[in-house]
């Protein structure tokens, strides 16, 4: 009963998600208040609609319902609560609910948060979300149903993937899909601006927080999904270039592309088309990765069980939305206006050239990614593209963009002078390259690569301090707090932002320079040492799991004869499908991760063991999280407050201070 | 005299390489991380714990102790299995595309922002404010700034 | 206008590959020994451990050779349509026991019939990784010469055999 309620829950969505769809972006057109106000109780309506499907499922789960297909193919008699529940996005149906439901979330969100906009933006932005949701609910009902019945019911059910079982499952898909979902608001943004002809820098302002808090939740998303790979995988690898994971860096590289563009476009008015252009492109390649991983037209580990039924409603409705777009775009963005002029060296200039190296980058990870399916569509043979192009390709495009991340906050906007810059620069420029040099010479090996990335880093964080320095010279407050408190918490998001960069470069090249590995076979009561520190296996015993059973290894893990940790590496095997998974201990730290897995048991008690030493890696995850948190910090800013926004516009919304005139 | 031969309880035995020979299994790690699994969902030769890449991790190893070179144990596996092989694509005709790909976009980029610059500088002038309208952007900037 | 279509132009061009993509198989590998030497092989017989069969000794005639193993699902279904063309005797069938335990192939073979004119043993798969082989069943078409010309990859079809392998074999026969 209760998975029919859920089923029909959607199909109402659907109706629901039509009228949105429809009739508020009608009303915009011909100026009718009755029909754009359908789009906030339609909005509403449809969430509730879809929190009720989402709970129908999650309910089916949590009392192990195995007449539903969806449910006996992904969830076990065994398995834990909070896993069971997790499985509701463990496979293809259930991970569209998700989707949508989050969708949902984001169109409630912009139905309270946007009571400063036009109406008729209003209006066109939850009809755009409208339209895309009519296409999610649809996939669902027609090929992709979760509630579809298993008659008779199955005994037990299939079990969730063993390498899913893991609080990696409950947190990492939510919050990628919060990043995909979400810049779904920004494209809507983007089209509701072309449709209305109101493209300007108010446009970009609206668009910025929004941008920026999905921009946020796919930094998370994308960062969670290394270090749970990483620590779920059994062998120490955080990113390997796979089409999965490029689908979800993909759109993280456009929406880092657009938040610098809207820069642009909010302080000076100018590339309102190109800002336009990113905002379709990042939600299009959202929607690509969502093509990707479903359709089996790419081989990834990542990948859902593919059909090409499925494959094909993706690529049209893909065809459709973004063809569609791009079209409303190359009829549209021809008549907006130009904005502001400035120099080619300029805080503009600096932007936009960030710009072009992040959707260079951007293009050629899609290159790289699509390019085997190219030459076989074309018949011209097979190929592999893997870590060793996306690595070789990559950093020469990144380094130039770290480089400039640095001078770009010093150069003033409309004209900066290079010789001027380079002078304020040249102490920070200094004190990188030493550094660069002194580090890696201290630890003992020395490589091009290392001192690059510790070069890039240190510049970022030497600009940093160089810029800061001068603003709170330049402002005022008094004492230095309270200058500090007189910047805008945007640049200090900005700060942290950058900050969390250059993190993540140290971790980067750190482990990727001075990680050491060994492949041992361990002797109860034998020792190996790796980096300083002394591993002492003691032998295993079996644990008993609620759906799996255990041998689990004892390491006592010392430095200079002083214990530091314990460590309890597992070999599980999983009752449901006998599937045998490799757990990994870990013995994180500041500057160092210690990691364990079991490989092989050998005779007389022996097990192979590899053991890695992985200098700063978890400032790589650390350094994601500082860039979200820098993000949040940016959205927090006053300008954006709901009390900073007046009833009453004192200001047009049109008012420029340059009257651009085009000749 | 006993006591020298019976293992001292403090002393802690060094374990052993899991490989016989462990240079040989470094080489066969840098060969075999941008060697792809072939019945795997993409993954390394060197992660795959399937029995076809134990199996051709077996004849990489058996190459390395013949002294075959890495070009030579590279075209053995390429012979008979095709460029699929390789996670770094080779040159060739069809890979130009590929790898020359990522230069000629920013190459394209970089131009077209030049001249999207140049031409919005032939066209947009600025215009000076009048004392009036200036007097109101103070007005305006000033507001902002004290609210609370 | 034009530039401005650009985008749009790129994104069709994209799409276009992604249909495409939607027949492709990204998984199959096509090998790249078709038209060259077939790798020669000297290996015990399975009915017959003591004798020794060699690619040599197949020369001069059109044959398929087809590797198979008793724990292999696959095999199982293209099983009865080797059965059929072995009963039709057009070309000689010769089995290649890949990476399998003798008794249980022997078995398998009681139970399910046996097409083959000589099995051959490979139990530890390396003539398979000669052969370009990554999975069982798949199926070698080679002519008098010892060239391999054509690669069947997963169980043989009647539709397949009809319309691609006779045909070839017919022609390679007849030169």
């Amino acid at each position: 009963m209760i998975p029919e309620i859920g089923h029909y829950a959607l199909i109402l969505a659907l109706c629901v998600a039509v009228v949105q769809g429809s009739l508020p972006i009608y009303g915009a057109a011909v100026g009718s208040s009755a029909l754009m106000a359908v789009a906030k109780p339609a909005a509403r309506g449809q969430f509730l609609l879809v929190l009720l499907a989402f709970c129908c499922l999650g309910y089916a789960f949590a009392v192990k319902d195995f007449s539903v297909l969806y449910v006996a193919a992904t969830s076990n008699s065994q398995l834990p609560l909070h896993y069971r529940l997790a499985a509701i996005w463990g496979a293809h149906e259930g991970s569209l609910l998700l989707w949508m439901f989050i969708l949902s979330i984001w169109m409630v969100a912009v139905s309270f948060l946007s009571t400063h906009l036009p109406e008729a933006m209003r209006a066109r932005i939850l009809g755009v979300m409208g339209l895309v949701s009519v296409g999610f609910l649809l996939f669902m009902l027609t090929v992709s149903n979760p509630f579809e019945r298993l008659i008779p019911a199955a005994l037990e059910g299939r079990d969730l993937n063993p390498l899913l079982q893991d609080p990696g499952m409950v947190i990492h898909p939510p919050m990628l899909y919060m990043g995909y979902v979400g810049f779904s608001v920004a494209f809507a943004f983007a089209i509701a601006a072309l449709l209305g002809g109101t493209l300007d820098a108010a446009w970009a302002r609206w668009s910025r927080p929004w941008t920026t808090v999905a921009w946020c939740f796919m930094t998370v998303g994308v960062a969670m999904g290394s270090g749970w790979a990483y620590y779920e995988l059994g062998w120490g690898g955080w990113w390997f270039w796979d089409p999965v994971e490029n689908a979800s860096f993909m759109p993280w590289l456009a929406g880092t592309a657009l938040m610098h563009s809207l820069a642009v476009t909010d302080k000076r008015g100018g590339f309102k088309a190109w800002s336009v252009l990113l905002a379709i492109m990042a939600f299009s390649l959202s929607l690509l990765g969502t093509f990707l991983v479903r359709s089996g037209v790419l081989t990834s580990v990542h990948a859902f069980a593919t059909d090409p039924k499925r494959g094909l409603f993706i690529l049209i409705f893909l065809a459709v939305v973004i063809g569609g777009s791009l079209v409303l775009y190359a009829w549209r963005a021809p008549r907006v206006g130009l904005g502001g002029s400035f120099a080619l060296i300029s805080r503009e200039g600096m932007l936009l050239a960030n710009n072009v190296l992040l959707v260079a980058a951007l293009g050629s990870v899609l290159l790289g990614t699509l390019y085997p399916l190219f030459l076989d569509a074309l018949d011209l043979g097979k190929i592999s593209v893997g870590p060793p192009y996306f690595d070789t390709v990559f950093l020469p495009l990144m380094t130039p963009a770290i480089f400039l991340m640095g001078i770009g906050p010093l150069a003033q906007w409309k004209q900066a002078s290079l010789p001027a810059l380079a002078i304020r620069l040249r102490w920070a420029f200094g004190v990188s390259l030493v550094t660069a040099v002194a580090v890696p010479w201290l630890m003992g090996q020395w490589t091009p690569l290392i001192s690059l990335g510790l070069l890039l880093a240190f510049w970022v964080l030497a600009t940093i301090v160089v810029d800061l320095r001068e603003r709170l010279v330049q402002a005022e407050g008094g004492s230095i707090g309270g200058r500090m408190a007189a910047l805008p918490r945007a640049y200090w998001g900005m700060v942290l932002a950058h900050c969390g960069v250059a993190l993540f470069i140290v971790g980067v090249t750190m482990v990727k320079g001075f990680e050491v590995e060994q492949d041992v076979r361990m002797n109860v009561g034998e020792t190996a040492t790796l980096g300083g520190y002394t591993f002492r296996f003691d032998g295993t015993q079996q644990v008993n799991g609620p759906n799996y059973v255990a041998a689990r290894g004892t390491i006592q893990v010392s430095q200079d004869g002083r214990e530091v940790t314990v460590m309890y590496p597992e070999k599980r095997r999983y009752f449901a499908q006998n599937q045998t998974m490799t757990e990994a201990a870990i013995s994180p730290g500041l500057l160092r991760d210690l990691y364990v897995s079991l490989g092989e048991p050998l005779e007389g008690g022996a097990w192979s063991v590899r053991l890695y030493h992985k200098p700063f890696i978890d400032w790589i995850w650390g350094g994601c999280l500082v860039m979200a948190l820098g993000g949040v910090l940016a959205v927090s800013d006053r300008r954006y407050r709901l009390a900073w926004r007046r009833k009453e516009a004192a200001v047009p919304a049109t008012a420029q201070m340059a009257r651009p005139i085009v000749s | 005299m006993l006591m020298l031969l019976l293992p001292s309880p403090a002393t802690a035995y060094e374990a052993q390489p899991l490989a016989a020979n462990p240079q040989a299994e470094a080489r066969l790690k840098a060969l075999a991380v941008e060697l792809r699994c072939l019945v795997c969902q993409n993954q390394t030769l060197a992660d795959s714990n399937a029995p076809l890449a134990e199996d051709l991790r077996r004849e990489v190893r058996e190459m390395i102790a013949k002294d075959m070179s890495d070009k030579e144990i590279i075209d053995f596996l390429v012979t008979r299995y095709g460029d699929f092989v390789l996670y770094r694509p080779p040159w060739k005709l069809t890979t130009t595309v590929l790898w020359l790909g990522p230069f000629l976009l920013l190459g394209a980029g970089a131009t077209g922002l030049v001249f999207a610059l140049r031409r919005r500088q032939k066209k947009v002038t600025d215009v000076t404010l009048s004392e009036a309208e200036h007097s109101r952007v103070e007005k305006l900037l000033s507001e902002g700034v004290h609210r609370p | 206008m034009n530039r401005f279509l650009i985008p749009f132009g790129l994104f069709i061009v994209v799409v276009g590959f992604l249909a495409v993509g939607l027949t492709l198989n990204p998984r199959e590998l096509p090998s790249p020994l078709v038209g060259k030497a077939a790798p020669e092989f000297s290996l015990p017989q399975l009915h017959d451990p003591g004798k020794v069969i060699s690619s040599n000794d197949l020369k001069g005639k059109v044959w398929l050779l087809n590797f198979w193993a008793s724990w292999c699902g696959g095999c199982k279904d293209e099983h009865p349509v080797l059965i059929h063309l072995a009963q039709s005797g057009e070309v000689p069938i010769y089995g290649m026991d890949y990476k399998d335990q003798r008794s249980e192939a022997l078995a398998w073979l009681k139970e399910w019939g046996n097409p083959y004119q000589i099995v051959a043993v490979d139990e530890p798969g390396r003539i398979g990784i000669n052969y370009g082989v990554y999975g069982v069943p798949e199926t070698y078409v080679i002519d008098k010469a010892g060239v391999i010309r054509y690669k069947q990859i997963g169980p043989l079809r009647e539709d397949i055999l009809e319309k691609k392998i006779m045909p070839l074999v017919r022609e390679l026969q007849n030169q």
